[in-house]
Order: structure tokens, then C-alpha cells, then sequence
């Protein structure tokens, strides 16, 4: 389905792609079954990103509950992604946004929110994401006729992910084998690895989560003493965690070898599912590894991410959330 | 055969100040065995009294975390890369940047403190920055 009545209705429904170059074995042959890599095109969601899916189903959820009316305003943390989504969702809708982001993300973000209407309140960097749920929800404490949809715990932000991604994939692609994403929110982890594991014996459901260095501090991370409402270990089987280096080369693999020009995070994750695919090698055994790629490269290019030598690119990385 | 162990800053005490040192073992467990006989002090600092991987230490073996792979029962290939990282206390951490304060710790109850013990280089901060790669 190609035509829409509004932009709002195009969300989902990406295409899932094959990467015959980077998998190991695209086709089985006398060394054994295929190995193959998919890769889900979440950056073809209307304001590029995966986080469109959650963030129209957590706005659609608070219309239905009657907390979100006409005239409201949305408070969100974000680092950028899902503040995005909002932004746009509020300026069809008429609703106000007010998004609180590290001032260590990138410009391009930046300047999406306000050119999509949103007012942004900085928190700290060295904060990361932790800081920015805890200005959020100080705010909240003193607006209360702001709304604050809270992606970290927010059922519908999983259920997104149950209703759309999963079954999507499973459509496109009924012999998966693994499931492979970013581990944040751990929205879509949590839905489409649910929906998948219902439906399919055995799936893998692999989270990818970056490792960041001496200069980016905090940060939504489960070891840190945050962990999402949302976030339930049992339904993962695996989890990765990768250097700033590993997931810029892998992001570079990725366009230099299949012409997806992606942002870094989804690197990340793709370091992870080619982790998952090397095991599956040397077991011996048949893979459909599909993983998200949660949006494009376009937000990042002033981190100088694409340019120069890869140890260059990782240097200028240092201090930034690249995710 | 032969692996190769990513230490973090705070327990390069054990190792002369080394990031990086081989290891031999067909498992995690083994691989920590060997580990302290040459390391001596280090396996305690990672290993729980009653025998398994400490609670806020991250192991990784190739950067898959091990406590789905089966935990120290991890099986080891040789050219593997063992990564060892902290797990850092929750609270704020700008006291841990300033390397001050250990108010971090508090507030995160004692999670940290049983691998960072005394010392708090900065490197424990670095260590384990994992966090959303989704975007949030």
C-alpha cells in the first residue's frame, strides 16, 4: 500500500532488505546452510526513525485514555529520535512539545526539534539520558497540565513494536531466526521480541547496546542504576555490547558494502547480529538474522562519523551520543 | 590457546598496569583460574564467595555478555577477546568524572563498590557506558 491520507497513516510498514555482501553465506552451499543478514528499514518511517512506531502509538494510547485533549502540551525526554517523532505528531495534531535532551547530542537533532516546533530544555551532558528522564520528570512535577508520555515505561511503546515491527517481519520473512536490536527504551526489543517468541520456537532475541568511553557519561543504562519500566531480561537471549570504533566501522561496512547510508547506532547493532551470524557459522547451522536499522545517517554527519580514518572518526565520537 | 583479557583501569592494579593480557583456559572459569595465578587478587575481585560471576561485574566474550552464554561456564576459543568491565553505581555521576565524592556509590547502594573497592580512577566511569542505542 502506497497512498496514504495523511502522513501519520505512512508510519510502518518498511521494507525488509537482504545484505547479500555481508552475510556470511547469502545462498547454502557445500560449507553449509545460509547465514543471511536482513536488515529493516526503520529509517523509512516519515521523520526517518524507528521511534515514529512508539511514539504514535504512546500518543494515539494517551488520546484514548483521555489524558491527552486539545491544546495539551507533550514533555518527553529524548535524545533526539523520539522528540522528533513527537514534534511532528504534535504539529498535525496541534498539541505543543516540549523535549528534554543531553546537550551532547547532535546539532542535526537539534535543529529538526525546532524546525518541527519543539521547545528544548538541555540537561546536563554528563548526565546522558539518565539526567535528562530526571529533569523531565522534575518537570513534569511542576507542570502538571503538561503531558509526559515516558517511552521508558510506557506500554504502548512496546506494544508498537508488538503490533507493528514484529508482525511485519514475521510476514516478510517467516523463517527468522534471529531477532537483533538497540537496547534503550527496550521498546522494540521488548514488543517484537514478545510477538516473535510467541510465534516462533526457538528465535533468538539479541540486544545491541553501545559501550561508550571515559567522556560520555550516563545514559539510560540498565547497569547504571535505570533500568526502563519496560525492560524485562527474560525476553532476550543475548545481549552485545560494542565500542564506539566497532560501531562506526560497522556503520561504514553497511553503506560501503550495501549502500545503506545508517546512523550509528544501528552499526552497533549490526556488529551484534554479525556476532550472532559468526556463531551461527561455526555451528553449522541455518540463520535469517534480521536486524533494525533504526535510522539513517543524515542526523550524524557533523559528528564527522563518514569522514577520514575510522580511529579519526572514533576520536571525534568521544563525548558525543552517537546513540 | 591463547585468549586475549581487556582489564579496566580499576583492577589494573592486578596486572602491573596492563589493559590488555592473555589467557589460557577451554572456559570463563578456567580462563580466571589462570588468570590469577599470574594475577594473584584478581579472580577475587570478579568471583562471588560462593563461586559465581560477581553481580556488578560485566564479562563479555567477544562483547556478548556472559551471562547469557552460561556464565563462567562460557566457552572459550582460542583468539577470543574477553572484555572485563565494571558495572557502574547508579546516582549521579558527575562525582565520579570529578573522582571525588563517593556519593555515587551510596546512592547506587554498594553495586559498585565491591569492584571498584577503594580506588576510584576515572577509567571506572569509562568503563561500562552502555546505554540506549536506540536513540531514545
Amino acid at each position: 500500500m502506497a497512498r496514504f491520507d495523511s502522513l501519520l497513516e505512512a508510519v510502518g510498514g518498511t521494507p525488509l532488505v537482504g545484505l547479500p555482501h555481508l552475510s556470511p553465506r547469502w545462498r547454502p552451499d557445500a560449507d553449509g546452510p545460509a547465514v543471511r543478514l536482513w536488515a529493516k528499514l526503520e529509517d523509512r518511517n516519515p521523520t526517518g526513525s524507528i521511534k515514529d512506531r512508539a511514539a504514535l502509538s504512546m500518543v494515539a494510547a494517551a488520546e484514548a485514555e483521555g489524558r491527552l485533549t486539545p491544546g495539551c502540551t507533550i514533555l518527553e525526554p529524548t535524545s533526539g529520535n523520539t522528540g522528533i517523532s513527537l514534534a511532528m505528531i504534535a504539529k498535525l495534531k496541534g498539541y505543543g512539545i516540549v523535549c528534554v535532551m543531553p546537550e551532547n547530542t547532535s546539532e542535526e537533532r537539534r535543529q529538526l526539534l525546532e524546525m518541527f516546533g519543539a521547545r528544548i530544555i538541555d540537561s546536563p551532558a554528563a548526565g546522558g539520558s539518565n539526567q535528562a528522564v530526571a529533569v523531565a520528570k522534575q518537570l513534569a512535577a511542576e507542570h502538571p497540565d503538561w503531558v509526559m508520555l515516558y517511552q521508558y515505561g510506557n506500554e504502548a511503546n512496546a506494544r508498537a513494536h508488538f503490533d507493528g515491527t514484529g508482525p511485519e517481519i514475521l510476514d516478510d520473512l517467516p523463517s527468522i531466526t534471529h531477532f537483533v536490536a538497540g537496547l534503550g527504551t527496550t521498546g522494540t526489543l521488548m514488543g517484537a521480541g514478545r510477538f516473535l517468541r510467541e510465534k516462533v520456537p526457538g528465535v533468538q532475541v539479541v540486544a545491541a547496546e553501545p559501550r561508550y568511553g571515559d567522556l560520555v557519561y550516563g545514559l539510560r543504562n540498565i547497569d547504571e542504576g535505570f533500568v526502563p519500566e519496560l525492560y524485562d531480561d527474560s525476553v532476550l537471549t543475548s545481549r552485545y555490547s560494542v565500542t564506539s570504533y566497532d560501531a562506526l566501522r560497522r556503520t561504514r561496512d553497511l553503506v560501503e558494502q550495501e549502500g545503506i547510508f545508517a546512523g550509528i547506532s544501528t552499526g552497533a547493532i549490526l556488529h551484534a547480529a554479525l556476532g550472532v551470524a559468526e556463531k551461527a557459522v561455526k555451528a553449522g547451522e541455518r540463520a535469517d538474522i534480521v536486524f533494525t536499522v533504526c535510522d539513517g545517517g543524515w542526523k550524524y554527519l557533523s559528528t564527522g562519523a563518514y569522514t577520514g580514518s575510522l580511529q579519526q572518526a572514533a576520536q571525534r565520537l568521544e563525548g558525543q551520543l552517537w546513540a | 590457546m591463547t585468549v586475549q583479557v581487556k582489564i579496566p583501569t580499576i583492577l589494573r592494579s592486578y596486572t602491573g598496569g596492563e589493559k590488555s593480557v592473555p589467557g589460557d583456559g577451554t572456559n570463563l572459569a578456567a580462563l580466571l583460574d589462570d588468570l590469577e595465578s599470574r594475577h594473584s587478587g584478581l579472580k577475587g575481585r570478579l568471583i562471588t564467595e560462593d563461586g559465581s560471576l560477581h553481580r556488578f561485574v560485566n564479562v563479555y566474550v567477544n562483547d556478548e555478555d556472559v551471562r547469557f552464554t552460561g556464565s563462567l561456564d562460557t566457552a572459550l576459543a582460542d583468539g577470543d577477546s574477553v572484555t572485563i568491565l565494571p558495572a557502574v553505581a547508579g546516582g549521579s555521576r558527575e562525582s565520579d568524572i570529578a573522582g571525588g565524592s563517593r556519593e555515587s556509590d551510596i546512592a547506587g547502594g554498594s553495586r559498585e563498590s565491591d569492584i571498584a573497592g577503594g580506588s576510584r580512577e576515572s577509567d571506572i566511569a569509562g568503563g561500562s557506558r552502555e546505554s540506549d542505542i536506540a536513540g531514545g
